[in-house]
């Protein structure tokens, strides 16, 4: 039987180039890749109108892999770039891949203007915790004592968490995602599709040469169940591989807890219930961390807003609505004087 | 004394008592402390002259603070006006009158006014505390200080306050129309007609406020005070002819607005949008401001958060099919040339505006230079040419404007578009152009899938193909990494890099085969002596050559307009002159691009003191070598 195949429907292959992929075998961006081919399809985005901004590094390599635009441009500056292709044609749909170095310390401001402007456009951080291109140096999220060949005797910088500087810069969307749970990563990266303004997410994309294993204390399988909560809109934060343990928020001390049900009188109605829209839980969640906590996973927050472009656009068009320009007229504006 | 009936017959006594200019041209200079609205009082008298047909120059002198503290001399503003009835070029080595509106304006000012020259000073402001905030000894009135000079004492502050008083309005509100009496008194001074500032008035402060008739009774006032009081036997009303214009419509233009509508007019020619991004920075930021009211063109302007992010989305619109501009002075477009860079490595449309002033580093804000040649030609990361232009007057941005877009898009690259703050800030009378004098040069964005390969070349230009996202078919990657001579995909390999470099090189090189041979500006081809110059330098160089020819002197003007790459002729036209002079606001960098091009001894007048050129020095370096 011949299978007719609709030429309008695409698959990952559509979105695949045919350049060969040069991350270290075993890199987090492999698993990365796959999922955004995989997604884009299943979303029913037109190659032609996808745009892959990056800036420097390995996560910015992204763009040669993708059977769409793409700009690599230079280092932390994507947003910027990004900004002006959508300035410039605000139906392109545009997503910017940048990794913790290039978003944090050298594009730390362009992101934070990204994001409070509201572009609406996806932005995918891949944190690995270090610099891998130029190889190994610490980065704005590596831990407080990592010895890199910059910092021998440790870090003494004090990390940066992206989805709480998400939100302190005013994003409307933030999400968290992990390289190898693809999964949740597809719905993700479809939720920031969806969200119209901004969306950041953060995906925690291991370094198989300079930082292996950084994030094995809440991705190995065997300990992921108990050190991550796949937050849900609307239900309640609920993690454990047995399900029983949840995040509860303290009312005297005005922080979360963890409790366990059944245990010191802890209840499911004591476990708090996410609302992506609310700013105050976006943040404590965003800024939870082990050992105490686990680490929070999905939409942490969605609360939409008109996006810049949007805006911009309306101003324009209401200018415009007026009638159009007429250069020789504006030249002419003012005083003027005829010499015969 | 009536000064109303007096004023109502202002027009036909001030016509008919005026005498005619015995000279060619008159220099004014308007100087006092920022919030005395001295800029206000120069332009509208630089309008009321030009709708008096004299061709003239102006020169907006202002300080960098926003509002130091009044009566210290950094405070002081001043605004300096050339106008005659021949065609004037240049605001004026030297004012012949200088109105000083207080102690500080007189102590900054008094050692540029001709030997000669008439002061008309507001005692009002001469107080013993001002004098000593300007930092005047003693009160140059009392001393010799003043002895080179006509000094005309009037209390223009007693005045104004007096005449004001019955509209209501405060004292602090009320002093802040001694512009305009003093503006009136040089009306009546130079014959001119004080009826537009009156609609100007009116129209930007409404008829009935209090402001606007404190204002106008002010001008009023100063206007009937030179009708009436016997200032005869020290200023005579005087008549200065109108020059004999092309004819046309004309008005006056300032260098930014020039720049804007030339840079939309490039636009519109080649069929494009307009995506301006800058960051606010003087004197640049004008562009913004003009361009941000111009969205009924389709014109988009974004206030980036700094400087890298202006060029980098001005790039990104670029990128995206639109004409992406991005517009700064010295310390922003140093930020820029790693984006410029990216731009070139690229290769798409781009321009880069610079509104040139006194550097380096933070420099003098306010100060025309024209000292970033260096920075535009060769201030990139490794071997990175693009095209650089300089306007040479507020009139000639518009046309500046054009080529760069058209340059912009015919070779796929970025290119520097060089102003300066004289030119941003000054006016002229403008011949206005209409659309239909301009050829279009409309841009294709390539379309057809077959056989594309983002970096295949025109065989003539050696532009790649410009090609807009939303087009089916022809998803590519580019970047800054070094790419493959036809497909564009990342190479490393050493041939391709060289046979790369060879090729940016060779595009922009062969834009000289594009661009009009290097015309002389006076003078002829050959002979024993050329002033070379660029940029805003134009009009005295241009005064200083005419001046020495007329004594009989072998000297011609070369001005450069194309700075990369110099016309083809360029080299051949200075080796026909015995010697080459480059007379440039900066510390040689146009005579060191010249010795390196064309091995030709040229030699320099340098000025880097944040002032234009004069014609008496270019005059006087003519002099030492023709």
């Amino acid at each position: 039987m011949n299978v007719q195949v609709d030429p309008d429907v695409l698959t990952a292959k559509d979105f695949a180039t045919d350049q060969e992929v040069r991350w270290c075998p075993g890199c987090g961006d492999y698993a990365i890749l796959k999922a955004v081919q995989k997604t884009l399809p299943e979303l029913g985005v037109r190659p032609e109108k996808t745009v892959f901004v990056s800036g420097i590094g390995c996560a910015a390599r992204f763009p040669y892999y993708m059977a769409t635009y793409g700009f690599h441009t230079i280092h932390g500056r994507a947003p910027a770039v990004a900004t002006g292709v959508k300035l410039a044609n605000p139906d392109l749909d545009v997503w910017v891949v940048s990794g913790d170095g290039d978003a944090l310390s050298i594009g730390g401001n362009h992101l934070l203007h990204v994001l409070r402007r509201n572009l609406n456009l996806q932005f995918l951080l891949f944190n690995n915790e270090v610099y891998g291109l130029t190889k190994g140096q610490y980065s704005p999220t590596s831990r407080l004592g990592q010895r890199t060949p910059s910092t021998p005797q440790g870090s003494v910088d004090s990390p940066v968490k992206a989805c709480v500087l998400a939100l302190g810069a005013g994003a409307r969307f933030v999400a968290r995602g992990i390289d190898i749970q693809a999964k949740p990563l597809s719905e993700v990266l479809k939720a920031a599709h969806r969200h119209k303004g901004a969306s950041f997410v953060e995906i925690i994309q291991n370094c198989v040469v300079f930082n292996e294993d950084a994030f094995t204390d809440f991705t190995e399988k065997a300990v992921a169940a108990d050190t991550q909560v796949h937050v849900v809109h609307g239900e309640p934060l609920i993690f454990g591989k047995e399900k029983n343990k949840g995040i509860h928020f303290n009312p005297k001390t005005l922080t979360l807890e963890v409790g366990t049900i059944g245990e010191d009188g802890f209840t499911e109605d004591d476990i708090l219930v996410h609302d992506e829209t609310n700013p105050v839980i976006a943040h404590m969640l965003a800024g939870m961390d082990l050992p105490t906590f686990p680490m929070a996973m999905g939409v942490i927050y969605q609360n939409p807003a008109p996006s810049y472009e949007g805006q911009v656009t309306d101003q324009m068009d209401a200018v415009k609505a007026k009638g159009k320009g007429d250069l020789d007229a504006l030249l002419r504006s003012g005083k003027t004087w005829t010499i015969n | 004394m009536n000064l109303q009936a007096k004023a109502n017959r202002r027009d036909e006594g001030s016509q008919a008592s005026a005498v005619k200019a015995d000279k060619e041209s008159i220099v004014v200079r308007f100087a006092g402390d920022s919030g005395d609205g001295v800029q206000l009082l120069g332009g509208q008298f630089a309008q009321a002259t030009a709708l008096a047909n004299n061709s003239l120059a102006t020169f907006p002198d202002f300080p960098a603070e926003i509002r130091a503290p009044t009566g210290t001399t950094y405070g002081v503003s001043a605004f300096q006006i050339n106008f005659g009835s021949r065609v004037i070029r240049t605001s004026g080595d030297q004012p012949d009158v200088l109105v000083a509106l207080n102690p500080a304006a007189l102590k900054v000012n008094v050692g540029d006014l001709r030997r000669g020259g008439v002061i008309i000073l507001d005692t009002g402001s001469f107080t013993a505390r001002n004098l000593t905030k300007a930092g005047w000894e003693m009160d140059p009135r009392a001393s010799d200080a003043l002895s080179d000079f006509r000094v005309i004492e009037i209390d223009i502050s007693q005045h104004t306050l007096e005449v004001t008083k019955p509209i209501g309005v405060t004292q602090k509100e009320a002093l802040r129309s001694k512009n305009m009496w003093a503006l009136g008194l040089i009306y009546w001074m130079y014959a001119r007609d004080p009826e537009s500032t009156v609609v100007f008035l009116n129209t930007k402060f409404g008829a009935d406020s209090a402001i606007a008739q404190s204002n106008v009774a002010a001008l009023k006032a100063g206007h009937a005070y030179g009708e009436t009081v016997e200032l005869s036997g020290d200023l005579t009303p005087t008549h200065m002819p109108a020059v004999a214009f092309e004819p046309g419509e004309y008005r006056l233009v300032s260098g930014a607005e020039a720049l804007s509508w030339g840079l939309l007019a490039g636009c519109q020619l080649a069929g494009l949008e307009m995506t301006f991004c800058s960051y606010p920075i003087t004197p640049s930021s004008p562009l913004l401001h003009i361009l941000a009211r111009l969205k009924q063109f389709g014109v988009t302007t974004f206030q980036a958060e700094d400087e890298i992010a202006a060029a980098c989305s001005a790039l990104g619109a670029s990128y995206a099919g639109n004409m992406g501009i991005t517009a700064s002075s010295g310390p922003g477009i140093a930020l820029k040339t790693e984006a410029i860079g990216l731009g070139i490595s690229t290769e798409l449309p781009l321009i880069v505006v610079n509104t040139q002033r006194a550097g380096p580093s933070t420099g003098m804000p306010t100060k025309t230079e024209q000292s970033d040649l260096f920075l535009s030609v060769w201030g990139r990361n490794a071997d990175a040419p693009m095209p650089v232009l300089a306007a040479r007057s507020p009139g000639d941005c518009f046309e500046v404007g054009i080529e760069a877009v058209r340059l912009a898009t015919k070779y796929m690259t970025p290119v520097t578009l060089l102003s300066d703050g004289y030119i941003a800030n000054a006016a002229e009378p403008w011949l206005i152009p209409s659309m239909s004098d301009y050829k279009a040069f409309p841009v294709t964005h390539r379309s057809d899938p077959d056989d594309f390969h983002p970096f295949v070349r025109n065989d003539e230009t050696l532009a790649r193909p410009w090609v807009k996202p939303g087009t089916p078919g022809l998803e590519h990657r580019i970047g800054g990494i070094e790419k493959a001579y036809d497909s564009g995909n990342i190479s490393y390999e050493p041939e391709n890099h060289q046979k790369m470099t060879d090729v940016r090189a060779a595009k922009i090189h062969g834009i000289a085969n594009d661009i009009p041979d290097q015309s002389v500006e006076l003078g002829s081809e050959k002979g024993k002596l050329v002033v070379v110059g660029w940029g805003s330098t134009y009009g005295p160089i241009r005064r200083a050559v005419s001046n020495m020819r007329d004594q009989g002197l072998d000297v011609s003007h070369v001005h450069i307009r194309h700075i990369c790459p110099l016309p083809s002729n360029l080299g051949d036209l200075l080796r026909g002159y015995g010697k080459v002079l480059v007379a440039e606001m900066n510390n040689g960098q146009m005579l060191t691009l010249l010795k390196s091009q064309y091995l030709v001894d040229a030699d320099g007048l340098l000025k880097v003191s944040g002032q234009p050129l004069t014609i008496r020095e270019t005059e006087e370096a003519i002099r030492t070598r023709a």
